[in-house]
C-alpha cells in the first residue's frame, strides 16, 4: 500500500486537480487520474523529500480562517496606505523576530503567511540565530507586530508542527 | 436590464485592469532596478491572466480559462527563473 | 437580476483591487515598498473576479463551476513564493554593493537610511 501510494494526501490533491481541469467525473478520467498520480508520487517519493510531522491537523482550519481575516483586513489598510500615496508619514522599515520555531515546514508555511499579506514581506531567515527578517509597510509599533506574529501564529504551528 | 448592467461593469473591470497593466508597464520601463522589472512583470502576468478571466465571462465560453491558466503556471516560472537569475547569476546550478 | 448585480460587484471590485496594486507599483518609493503591492491583486483581487467567474457560469451553464478554484489555489500559492525569491534577491544586490538602506546580516536594522 505504502509502496504504491507513497503520499497519500498528494496524490489525492493530484487526482481532484486531474479532475477539475478535465470538468468531468467519467470513470476513464478517474482511472486515468489514477494513474498520472500514482506515477507523480512515485517520482516524487524519488526526490526523497523530507516527511513533515503533522501532530494537530484540525488547527489548520483555524489557520485558515485566522489567515483569510487579517488578509482581508490588511487588504483594506494597504488600499488605503497606496491611495493617500506621498502626503502620508513615511513609517516603513524592516523588523527582526526571534522564532522558536525550527521545523522546515512550518516556517514554510510561515514564510508564505507573512509574505501573502499585503502589508508585510519575509525577506530572510537566519538558521543560526533561528530570527527573521521582515519588511513592513506600516511599522508604527515594532513590539506590537512581533507580539502578534508570535502569538497568532507561530504558537498555532507550533502546537501543529512539534 | 442584467444584460446591460453585465456589459458596463465587465467592460469597466477590463478597463481597470489594463490601467494596472499600464501601470506595470510603466514601472518595468522605469525601473530603477532589475528587481523593480521583475516584480513588474510578474503582476504583468497575473493582470493578463485576470483579463483573460473577464474575457472569459464576457464571451460565455470556458475556452478561456486554459489560457488563463497556462498564462499563470508561465509567469510564475519565468518570475522564479529571473528571480534566482538576480541572486546567483545562473538559473540552474 | 440577482446573480448578475453578485457578479457584476464581484468582478468591479477584484479589479479595483488589482488595479490598486499596480497603483502601490509606481506610487511607492523603494523596492521594498514596493513589494508589498502585487499581493493585493492577486489575493483580494483574484477571488473577487473567480467569484464573479464562477458565479457567472454556474448560473447560466446550471451547474456547478468549480474550476476557477484552481487558479485561485495556484496564483495564492505561487506569488508569495515569487516575491519572497525576489525579496531575498534584492537584498542580496544591495548587500553586495553596500547600500546603506538594507539590514546587515548580523541584523541591526538601527543604521538604516529611510
Amino acid at each position: 500500500m505504502s509502496r504504491v501510494f507513497p503520499h497519500p494526501l498528494l496524490a489525492l490533491s493530484l487526482l481532484a486537480i486531474w479532475l477539475l481541469l478535465q470538468q468531468s467525473l467519467s470513470l476513464g478520467q478517474i482511472l486515468l487520474g489514477t494513474l498520472v498520480t500514482v506515477l507523480a508520487s512515485l517520482a516524487m517519493a524519488a526526490l526523497q523529500p523530507a516527511r513533515s510531522n503533522v501532530r494537530r491537523a484540525h488547527k489548520f482550519l483555524v489557520l485558515l480562517v485566522l489567515v483569510t481575516l487579517d488578509i482581508l483586513r490588511s487588504n483594506v489598510a494597504v488600499t488605503w496606505i497606496i491611495l493617500r500615496g506621498r502626503a502620508r508619514k513615511e513609517t516603513a522599515g524592516f523588523l527582526i523576530v526571534p522564532l522558536k520555531l525550527t521545523d522546515a515546514h512550518g516556517l514554510s508555511l510561515l514564510a508564505f503567511i507573512v509574505t501573502a499579506t499585503p502589508g508585510s514581506a519575509w525577506v530572510e531567515y537566519n538558521a543560526s540565530r533561528s530570527t527573521v527578517l521582515i519588511h513592513v509597510l506600516d511599522l508604527v509599533d515594532e513590539k506590537a507586530w512581533i507580539d502578534t506574529l508570535k502569538r497568532r501564529y507561530e504558537t498555532l504551528l507550533l502546537e501543529i508542527f512539534e | 436590464m442584467s444584460a446591460t448592467l453585465l456589459f458596463w461593469s465587465l467592460s469597466l473591470a477590463q478597463v481597470l485592469l489594463a490601467l494596472a497593466m499600464a501601470a506595470a508597464v510603466y514601472r518595468m520601463i522605469k525601473g530603477p532596478r532589475a528587481q523593480d522589472r521583475v516584480l513588474s512583470l510578474d503582476s504583468l502576468y497575473v493582470n493578463a491572466m485576470l483579463m483573460l478571466v473577464v474575457f472569459g465571462i464576457r464571451s460565455g465560453t470556458t475556452h478561456y480559462f486554459e489560457a488563463a491558466l497556462i498564462i499563470g503556471v508561465l509567469g510564475f516560472t519565468s518570475s522564479v527563473a529571473l528571480a534566482k537569475f538576480l541572486m546567483r547569476g545562473e538559473v540552474i546550478e | 437580476m440577482w446573480a448578475a448585480v453578485l457578479v457584476a460587484s464581484c468582478v468591479v471590485l477584484g479589479a479595483f483591487f488589482t488595479f490598486i496594486g499596480c497603483l502601490g507599483l509606481v506610487r511607492l518609493k523603494t523596492f521594498y515598498h514596493r513589494v508589498h503591492a502585487p499581493t493585493l491583486g492577486t489575493s483580494f483581487g483574484t477571488l473577487m473576479i473567480l467569484l464573479g467567474s464562477v458565479t457567472y457560469f454556474s448560473v447560466t451553464q446550471s451547474r456547478p463551476a468549480v474550476h476557477e478554484a484552481l487558479i485561485f489555489v495556484f496564483v495564492s500559492v505561487t506569488t508569495p513564493v515569487t516575491l519572497m525569491l525576489l525579496a531575498r534577491a534584492a537584498i542580496y544586490r544591495d548587500r553586495a554593493e553596500k547600500n546603506d538602506n538594507v539590514p546587515s546580516p548580523d541584523g541591526d536594522t538601527e543604521k538604516i537610511v529611510k
